[in-house]
């Protein structure tokens, strides 16, 4: 299926990332989907190639959900890497899309934890829609 | 799944080159990534062994420019093509919107195209993708290796392993020269984005 985005949907998903971001301290947040493609970015991604990361984002949580199955799991959580300036957090949207968040050490993680997964609930009702629309077309 | 965003006119499309191990995937896109402007394409990102055999995948992001008002934006995606790496393939494979499957004309690799053909048949049935529906070009590569000591198929016996099903078009190539690399690429491009607006903006989305 393809997913078909309006001015106004990009508009509600752009809104709810900012909001994630000004009550986060969080840097940077992308929207992705499952495949790897980039469908809304938030704040500063500066030199960041972010379709690239995208792309990696995807198969790395497509590998790591691998993992999980082959552990008995459904899928893991809490996707977290840390770095020593950078670090990047994934928050799973429905079955189909990831939300990526960018922090650095003005934040801590537990309030980007906090803070996503409010925002999380916000995007999963917004795609539903949309998705639900997709498929009526 | 392609992506389409109405607030910034922009297609992006996924396209997938498998194939056999060393057939040339991978060569093919780093034939593109050297031959394009860098404000046209992004980075070549792979993801390799220490060996440079592909491990999960290479990618490379190309805007080729406008049609009807869209500027139309395809990711390029290669497959780890040794057996034992299926599992990263089928990831790799999600969300595809197009396919080239790229085939060794070496004769000792006969097999190894028709195992790898097939087992794509089966990996994108698995995503519920029909392997006959989907955009699909095949590449015949390596036939710079013709008139050397090298034993090679000719395009013939390929056509008849590979393509007597599918009837997909082909082209012959050397991804190393770059022979057939554009080609391929432009014609998958251009079934690509035409499969998609088929099927999007053909509801009256514009």
């Amino acid at each position: 299926m393809n997913i078909i985005l309006s001015d106004q949907d990009i508009g509600r998903i752009e809104r709810s990332l900012d909001k994630m971001l000004s009550s986060s301290g969080a840097h940077c947040a992308l929207l992705i989907d499952r495949s790897g493609q980039l469908i809304s970015s938030s704040g500063d991604p500066s030199t960041l190639d972010v379709i690239a990361l995208s792309a990696l984002t995807a198969a790395n949580f497509g590998a790591t959900s691998e993992i999980a199955r082959l552990l008995g799991e459904d899928e893991f959580a809490l996707l977290f890497h840390k770095g020593k300036n950078e670090n990047v957090h994934f928050s799973k949207i429905g079955t189909e899309f990831i939300m990526v968040t960018l922090f650095d050490d003005r934040t801590t993680l537990g309030l980007v934890r906090l803070r996503t997964e409010k925002v999380v609930h916000e995007l999963r009702e917004i795609f539903t829609e949309i998705m639900e629309r997709n498929k009526g077309e | 799944m392609a992506f389409i965003n109405f607030s910034s006119g922009e297609i992006q499309c996924k396209i997938i080159y498998y194939g056999p191990g060393l057939g040339g995937k991978t060569t093919n896109l780093r034939y593109i990534y050297d031959s394009t402007n860098d404000h046209i394409r992004g980075q070549l990102v792979s993801i390799d062994t220490k060996g440079d055999r592909t491990l999960f995948f290479d990618f490379l992001s190309l805007d080729l420019g406008k049609i009807r008002d869209y500027k139309i934006r395809v990711q390029l995606y290669t497959v780890p093509g040794q057996v034992h790496y299926d599992a990263t393939r089928k990831l790799v494979l999600r969300g595809a919107d197009g396919i080239v499957f790229v085939a060794d004309s070496m004769r000792v690799q006969r097999e190894k195209n028709i195992e790898s053909l097939e087992n794509m048949a089966i990996n994108l049935k698995e995503k519920g993708i029909d392997a006959t529906k989907i955009p699909l070009v095949l590449q015949y590569n390596k036939r710079d290796l013709e008139g050397s000591n090298i034993p090679i198929l000719t395009i013939e016996e390929i056509e008849r392993d590979l393509n007597a099903h599918f009837k997909a078009p082909f082209f012959t190539a050397s991804a190393l020269k770059g022979d057939g690399v554009f080609e391929t690429l432009r014609e998958i491009s251009k079934l690509t984005v035409r499969d998609v607006s088929r099927k999007v903006l053909s509801k009256g989305q514009t």
